[in-house]
């Protein structure tokens, strides 16, 4: 109890960082890369929308729900057969990114299309009738109108994955937050899981600034 | 310039069907400004939206330079709509994007290049006399000078015809007028075609050539803005001009003032003649003059005068024969 000098912490975090760095940093790329656009997919399939369509709102939507309704441990362990095929390993960070990255992509997505519903629907409408095409709507339109929002909700997304990186320790993740659980919870060395969770607390705030500053800058410009 | 045939658009809503527009025919005339006036719901944004289908007419014909566009689709139904600039109550401006770059998107739709849409910009900015503001964002503009971006923003690919629904409904009456000489200058001076949607008579009075009353989703009436004022038909047409040449006599003038009370409306060179000395002469009565008012429309008067006539009824029964030849119309308000 209390027995763990800092110079024998010291690797452990190291390592820990970077597997949180792993698993938050590639998800967050796929909810970038893939979460985006199928928010946009879902915004504008949506009634009375450029690309309107029933059935691909109606499956997109049913797809990003279930996936935000399970509890992240059960997806966690759902996935498992997933990663298998996807990483080539059932457990270690890169297995557990594969979780997290389905959660992230849907997290990120609704997030996308609330913004883009936030876009003021005259402007779109003025789009269409100067003749814009729905690519040159989505670049010079949709996009820069819903940055702020866009970014916010990225903020938002991080944030999430770093709580829900803590519990892929579950499948062997590794990452701060599986510190955290292991050193303080299973161990009881308070003084471990309290520099932890002071090195989450720093993380998730610096995040959360920095997201602040961009999306408030843009959105001055406005103004 | 623009034909609509036969338009009808019907919207379902909660189980409801809603007729916006029935049976709409109109024909614009290149050159002119043709307005639309009517009451909140009546269909007329409906029935602008048509033109450049963004509202799809459930049946009609919407004939552009002699072609229909109402099956256009894709390419094509952007190409026409490059040709048919729009502008907005709200603007509808991008707000995060400068005023250079709202009125390169059209330019950009059509293809322009960069180079040309940098000599472009400017060009168009001085149309609407808004130079200094290129690289302002829509946020740091005010009503009016938002309205003039759109407007820039709308003639960017030189349109045969600008459409214009409630344009000057945001603004306050001293940037209305601005806008609306404006709007009249283009289309002096470039000859763009415009329809206009308001539900303020004013804005007819000011610059429209021609309009049609629009209720219920139907025209009701069309003419030349100066007939429709002199002599309109249906009952919302009158109640709008009626409204919009509004001579009420305070209350208590009209009760304690003597005589017959008579309301007269004459109109071109009757308005310039000496109708009430010609009157004064010919029969011994005496006539003062109440409240009165001469509009111009079109450069042509509409005066209206609330006189009482004092004096012996045989006399005033009289005169007011001999006045009733003489103006457009005549009402008698109260006898004395
Ligand atoms: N997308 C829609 N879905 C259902 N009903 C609609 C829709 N758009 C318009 N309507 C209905 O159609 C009718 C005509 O509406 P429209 O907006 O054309 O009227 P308007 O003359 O422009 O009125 P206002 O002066 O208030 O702008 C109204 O009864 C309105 O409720
Ligand atoms: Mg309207």
């Amino acid at each position: 109890m209390g027995s763990i000098t800092l110079s024998e912490l010291l690797p452990d975090l190291g390592t820990a960082m970077i597997e949180t760095g792993i698993m938050v940093g590639i998800s967050l790329v796929l909810a970038l890369l893939l979460g985006l656009p199928l928010g946009f997919l879902l915004f504008l399939t949506r009634r009375n929308m450029l690309l309107e369509n029933r059935v691909l709102n109606f499956i997109g939507g049913l797809l990003i729900n279930f996936v935000r309704s399970l509890p992240f441990v059960i997806l966690l362990i759902l996935v498992i057969p997933l990663s298998m095929i996807v990483t080539g390993r059932s457990t270690g960070p890169i297995a557990a990114t594969v979780p997290l990255a389905i959660a992230s992509i849907a997290f990120y997505a609704r997030l996308v299309e609330t913004s883009l519903c936030e876009v003021n629907t005259g402007v779109i409408e003025a789009s269409r009738a100067l003749g814009a095409s729905y690519w040159l709507i989505i670049k010079e339109v949709l996009f820069p109108e819903a940055l702020a929002g866009l970014i916010r909700g990225f903020t938002v997304t991080a944030i999430s994955l770093i709580g829900y990186s803590a519990m892929a320790g579950v499948v062997g993740g590794g990452g701060i937050g599986f510190l955290a659980i292991n050193y303080g919870y299973y161990r009881y060395e308070t003084g471990v899981m309290i520099i932890t969770v002071i090195l989450l607390i720093l993380l998730v705030q610096s995040i959360q600034t920095t997201g602040d500053a961009v999306s408030n800058h843009i959105d001055r410009k406005k103004r | 310039m623009l034909k609509l045939n036969n338009i009808s658009v019907t919207f379902q809503s909660h189980g409801q069907v809603v007729h916006a527009v029935q049976h709409v025919t109109l024909h614009v005339k290149r050159g002119e400004i043709y307005g639309i006036i009517g009451s909140s719901g009546a269909g007329k944004s409906t029935l602008i939206r048509t033109v450049n289908l963004l509202e799809r007419p459930e049946s009609g014909e919407v004939i552009v330079r002699g072609t229909d566009i109402s099956h256009l689709n894709g390419l094509e139904l952007r190409k026409a709509r490059q040709k048919i600039g729009m502008i907005f109550q709200h603007f509808n401006l991008i707000g995060s994007k400068t005023v250079h770059d709202n009125i390169a998107l059209p330019l950009r739709a059509a293809g322009v290049s960069e180079d040309e849409i940098r000599v472009r910009v400017p060009e168009l900015l001085s149309v609407v006399e808004l130079t200094d503001k290129e690289f302002a964002y829509p946020g740091q503009l005010s009503g009016g000078q938002k309205q003039r971006v759109g407007i820039a923003r709308a003639l960017a690919n030189n349109p045969d015809i600008l459409l214009g629904d409630e344009p000057t409904s945001a603004l306050d009456l001293e940037t209305t007028e601005s806008i609306l000489k404006l709007l009249a200058d283009i289309n002096q001076r470039l000859g763009v075609t415009i329809l206009l949607i308001t539900h303020e008579m004013q804005v007819v009075k000011k610059i429209c050539h021609r309009v049609a009353v629009m209720q219920g989703g139907e025209i009701v009436e069309e003419n030349e803005v100066y007939e429709l004022f002199s002599n309109p038909q249906h009952p919302l047409t009158q109640e709008l001009v009626a409204k919009s040449l509004d001579l009420t006599l305070p209350k208590r003038v009209a009760e304690t003032v003597q005589g017959d009370i008579i309301r007269l409306v004459y109109l071109g060179d009757n308005a310039e003649r000496g109708v009430l000395s010609d009157t004064l002469r010919a029969h011994r009565v005496q006539i003062n003059i109440l409240h009165g008012h001469i509009e111009y429309i079109n450069d042509k008067p509409i005066g209206i005068l609330i006189i009482s006539l004092v004096g012996d009824p045989v006399q005033i029964e009289n005169a007011t024969e001999h006045l009733k030849g003489q103006v457009a119309k005549l009402e008698v308000i109260r006898h004395g």
